[in-house]
């Protein structure tokens, strides 16, 4: 098949809806003429106009705000945030707009916004633009949350996203934008919601999310060497989570690592192990063990970010552990 | 001597005082804190004791006067800051996220911000989606915060003394329901004793308020005293139940809860914050990564249900926990 | 008021230090990123956003300052850090991320901290603006008479943080001075499309106070406005903005390939660099003789050479200091 990188894959997903439908918009940062920071929007001014492809003043209040206002209307705006850690000076508009105004509208409200943005440690950008905050969006009712890890991934999920009538957040791990792939060229998508196995295994379930599906993915090549055999499940989309997939996993292996970059406490993976502790709790045959971040913010120095950035090797102690070996 | 009876929010205005008094470099800043003593009433009197400058009333502009005491404590201020209502963090988020809380860490420990920035939580009184929100999860998933939430008025005090003395940037998080305001609903617990002098309460120590040994019920703010009623309830029926409020979520105090669930052998976290990957959710892993084998039934978690808090008091009742729901879920998970 | 030949002469060495500074890590950050470009190779990791065409802003305006004086800087903020008297081994080891760094390899380029010369910056747009605002209002609390400068982008004007931050220094009548440093571009968007005002000093009238629009290519221009604002704000009069027009001769970042500039602009732009001009004059008007004027090369040169040295001999911090610091 065709490969693409994701960052080509998500470009395409955006040129093909955006022919499909008039009333999608893009707009953000440097979107424009630059296509986009990271490439994501490359060639859609030239293809759509300065209409639809819109490059904004450093404004994401603003940005999201006005995203708002235009679904509420009738458009379908996916508006980019540069870098997760921006979300700070507009997190008003997301959460306590974007997020809310479909339930206090008593449902009468669609809001047909995909949010876009990156997140991610691993190039040295330290603490103000390194982070994985995703366990934020997730605590919040009203949004979906989307986090591919592949190509495939990412271009499926950014068709639902921009064709669901929520708000959706939508977040892309910088370090997984070069990754190659194959990807199909004709338009399709993946529904929110629907976790993939990336691996089979029997013995352990390990669940993980954007760039630490392939430390994950490593660490079981690793393992299976001694015969450790590894289910590695990919949520795809946080939230919705696909409970019933990691549930049915771990009734299968009866032991859970959760593995994330965001930091541990009050993290994705305390909800995941939560969840799996409270409807799972007699299947599982050890005590679950999460693979996460330290509780500090993401340091600048090579030494300290891997230092920092959970590693294969740590996944891989953990489903030892699980095990008892 | 007849002890003492004040309510949460003089509680909280005395602790300001009495530091403001005993340290020159205090001050507070916020919307309405000055001459109306802060609309839950956290500042009340201060102004008239401080004067105007150091009390100051600020325009409607979080991210301004937020940002304003990250950058006077950084020039040896100790700034407390109050948000109104936690719902509006969202217009000054960035100065929380990327400055007040790493800033000290980013200059490796150059620096210090020992800012307090405090602000109310919490619903039951219609006031719907976008002032009734706890959030508190949010902030301790945030490394370089304490997170305090008070639920008595002698911790209210004790935490917040503690609070203004550290070095490091707190997030003090009182409940509406909690202050003792005559024009809210008031639940006998928000008027108690508190001693006059100044005295503190350590951070990362949970307390139980009641012991038991049947169950152990986490909580923090109004959700401690919902688990006592439902507790006084069971007792009746020969269910015996241990409430542990935790008082701070950053330090955690993992040990109380973790030998509480050795003892009882069964856990339920209360929250009325949302459900989904929030402070519950971390309890519960804490105690499935640490515990699990102590557990004689799956744990539980009763929280706001993941909507967002609405208007109609049938519909805000149904989603924020209850005394009887607790009961309820107490109840399950002895059976 | 007539500027002293002592004062001239240091604002050609900062502006130079400045530059072959920045010229120096250009080069060092290419070291590890071709042919193919990581941005996390060494020896330089991570994003670089350099100030080379931009130094007689800092520089016009630190001249001005204490070290008890507090900047808030930017993103892209050597500059102001040199300017404000910053040491340039300890920035220098910071880049590289060093043990031996201004804030030990937790902070790199874009968070820069100096708790003695009350210097910080960091890399969210306009943020940095309240914090000096805060400082201002703790100054004044304080009794003292130091000034609180923020430097930002024209980008960061069309930020919430912008406004909130200048109404809230206005009505406190606070000692802060904010500089917007218009290079023309917020990353790619030319301020035509981002601003609807023609100069972000005009936005000064809002809040009732002064705003100035300067040639930031002319380091005197710059100081002569600085003086006077900075002089004011010690009086206890108030804030001001400053406007300074200036260039960004490379990308908004190194890497960026800069097809939003039409061609040239930069030619343009370098007939005004502000050091060449600038020492130009200082010969010209007999304050320095050539030699002098390269004698002053050579040392800047010298010292950004040992700053150099002294980053690639430096240590690495221990891993385990990645979890200290979060709390004190």
């Amino acid at each position: 098949m065709r490969k693409l990188t994701f960052a080509q894959a998500l470009n395409e997903a955006l040129r093909q809806e955006m022919r499909r439908d008039p009333t999608i918009y893009v707009a953000g940062e440097d979107v424009g003429k630059y296509g986009g920071i990271f490439g994501v929007t490359a060639g859609l001014l030239e293809e759509f106009g300065e209409e639809r492809v819109r490059d904004t003043p450093i404004t994401e209040s603003a940005i999201i705000g006005s995203a708002v206002g235009a679904a509420a209307a009738g458009l379908r705006p996916v508006v980019e945030i540069m870098f997760i850690d921006f979300i700070g000076v507009a997190l008003d508009q997301l959460f306590n707009q974007a997020a809310k105004m479909k339930y206090m509208f008593g449902g009468k409200a669609k809001l047909p916004i995909v949010v876009r943005t990156t997140c991610g440690a691993g190039m040295c950008a330290a603490a103000q633009h390194s982070q994985s905050l995703e366990a934020w969006f997730m605590h919040i009712p009203g949004l979906k949350v989307v986090a591919p890890s592949t190509p495939y991934d990412a271009k499926g999920l950014l068709i639902s996203s921009i064709r669901d009538d929520n708000p959706v957040f939508f977040i892309e791990h910088k370090m997984l934008y070069g990754l190659e792939g194959d990807v199909p060229e004709e338009p399709y998508t993946i529904p929110l919601g629907v976790a993939d196995i990336k691996r089979e295994g029997k013995d352990v379930t390990v669940v993980a999310t954007m760039a630490m599906v392939h430390k994950a993915l490593e660490a079981a090549d690793e393992l299976a060497k001694e015969g450790i055999e590894v289910e590695v499940v990919d949520p795809r989309t946080l939230s919705p989570l696909d409970k019933e997939t990691i549930i049915n996993s771990v009734k299968k292996t009866h032991r859970l690592v959760v593995v994330h970059e965001a930091v541990k406490q009050a993290g994705p993976g305390a909800e995941i192990a939560a969840m799996v502790a409270e409807e799972a709790f007699d299947y599982l045959d050890a005590p679950i063990k999460r693979v996460a971040a330290p509780f500090t913010p993401v340091p600048f120095s090579p030494v300290l970010e891997s230092a920092y950035i959970p590693s294969k090797d740590n996944i891989i102690s953990a489903v030892r552990e699980v095990l008892g070996k | 001597m007849a002890e003492r009876i004040i309510s949460m929010y003089e509680a909280i205005a005395e602790a300001i005082a009495q530091e403001m008094e005993r340290d020159p470099r205090v001050f507070v800043m916020g919307e309405d804190v000055g001459f109306y003593g802060g609309i839950f009433g956290a500042t009340t009197g201060l102004w008239k004791k401080f004067g105007d400058e150091r009390v100051r009333d600020t325009p409607i502009s979080e991210m301004g006067f937020v940002g304003a005491a990250v950058g006077a404590a950084l020039e040896g201020m100790r700034p407390i800051v109050e948000v109104m209502f936690v719902d509006f963090t969202g217009a000054c988020f960035d100065q929380i996220l990327n400055h007040m809380s790493k800033i000290q860490y980013m200059s490796g420990g150059q620096l210090k911000v020992p800012v307090v920035l405090m602000t109310a939580i919490g619903g039951g009184y219609n006031d719907a989606a976008q002032h009734s929100q706890c959030l508190y999860g949010l902030f301790a998933h945030l490394p370089g915060l304490k997170i305090v939430i008070p639920s008595t008025p002698y911790d209210a005090k004790g935490l917040m003394i503690q609070a203004i003395r550290d070095d490091n940037p707190v997030m003090y998080f009182f409940h509406k329901g909690l202050m003792g305001l005559p024009w809210m609903t008031i639940i006998e617990a928000t008027w108690a004793p508190v001693p006059e002098e100044p005295y503190t309460i350590p951070f990362g120590v949970a307390d139980i308020k009641r012991e038991g040994k049947d169950v152990t019920v986490v909580a923090v703010a109004m959700m401690v005293h919902r688990a006592l009623e439902a507790a006084q309830k069971l007792e009746k029926e020969g269910i015996s139940v241990e409430v542990i409020d935790l008082r701070t979520l950053v330090p955690l105090d993992r040990e109380a809860i973790i030998n509480s669930v050795k003892k009882t052998h069964r856990l339920l976290v209360v929250d009325e914050d949302y459900l989904s990957y929030g402070m519950s959710g971390e309890i519960v892993a804490i105690v499935a990564e640490n515990a699990l084998e102590y557990l004689d039934a799956p744990p539980k978690r009763l929280a706001v249900p993941d909507v967002p808090i609405p208007y109609s008091n049938t519909l805000e009742d149904f989603v924020i926990p209850s005394a009887d729901r607790i009961a309820e879920a107490i109840k399950e998970l002895v059976s | 008021m007539p500027v002293e030949r002592e004062k001239l002469v240091e604002l050609y060495r900062t502006m130079l230090k400045i530059r072959l500074f920045e010229e120096r890590v250009a080069e060092i950050y290419w070291e590890g990123k071709s042919p193919v470009f990581n941005i996390a190779a060494d020896p330089i990791p991570g994003e670089m956003h350099l100030y080379i065409g931009e130094e007689a802003v800092a520089t016009g305006v630190c001249a001005h300052l204490r070290p008890d004086d507090m900047v808030a800087g930017t993103h892209r903020s050597h500059g102001h850090y040199i300017a404000k008297g910053g040491d340039l081994k300890k920035l220098m080891a910071e880049l590289f991320g060093k043990k031996t760094g201004l804030c030990q390899g937790k902070g790199g380029h874009m968070h820069l901290f100096d708790a003695g010369l009350h210097f910080g910056c960091g890399g969210i747009i306009g943020a940095g603006i309240p914090h000096a605002v805060g400082a201002a209002l703790a100054f004044k609390m304080q009794g003292k008479d130091n000034v609180a400068v923020s430097f930002i982008g024209d980008g960061a004007a069309n930020i919430g943080a912008f406004h909130e931050s200048l109404n809230l220094a206005a009505i406190w009548k606070l000692p802060v001075v904010i500089v917007v440093e218009d290079n023309l571009y917020a990353i790619s968007v030319p301020k035509s499309k981002s601003t609807a005002v023609k100069s972000n000093a005009e936005r000064a009238a809002a809040y009732g106070i002064p705003g100035v629009l300067v040639d930031g290519m002319d380091v005197m221009a710059v100081y002569e406005a600085a003086g006077e604002a900075i002089a004011r704000a010690r009086r206890g009069e108030g804030p001001s903005l400053i406007e300074c027009l200036c260039y960004r001769y490379r990308g908004h970042f190194e890497g960026d390939p800069q097809l939003y500039k039409p061609e040239g602009e930069e030619e343009e732009w370098r007939k005004k660099d502000p050091i060449p001009n600038f020492r130009a004059k200082l010969i010209r008007e007999g304050i320095l003789t050539e030699e002098e004027a390269n004698k002053i090369q050579e040392e800047v040169a010298a010292l950004v050479a040992e700053a150099e040295k002294f980053a690639r001999e430096s240590p690495w911090p221990e891993p385990e200091e990645a979890l200290k610091h979060v709390f004190l």
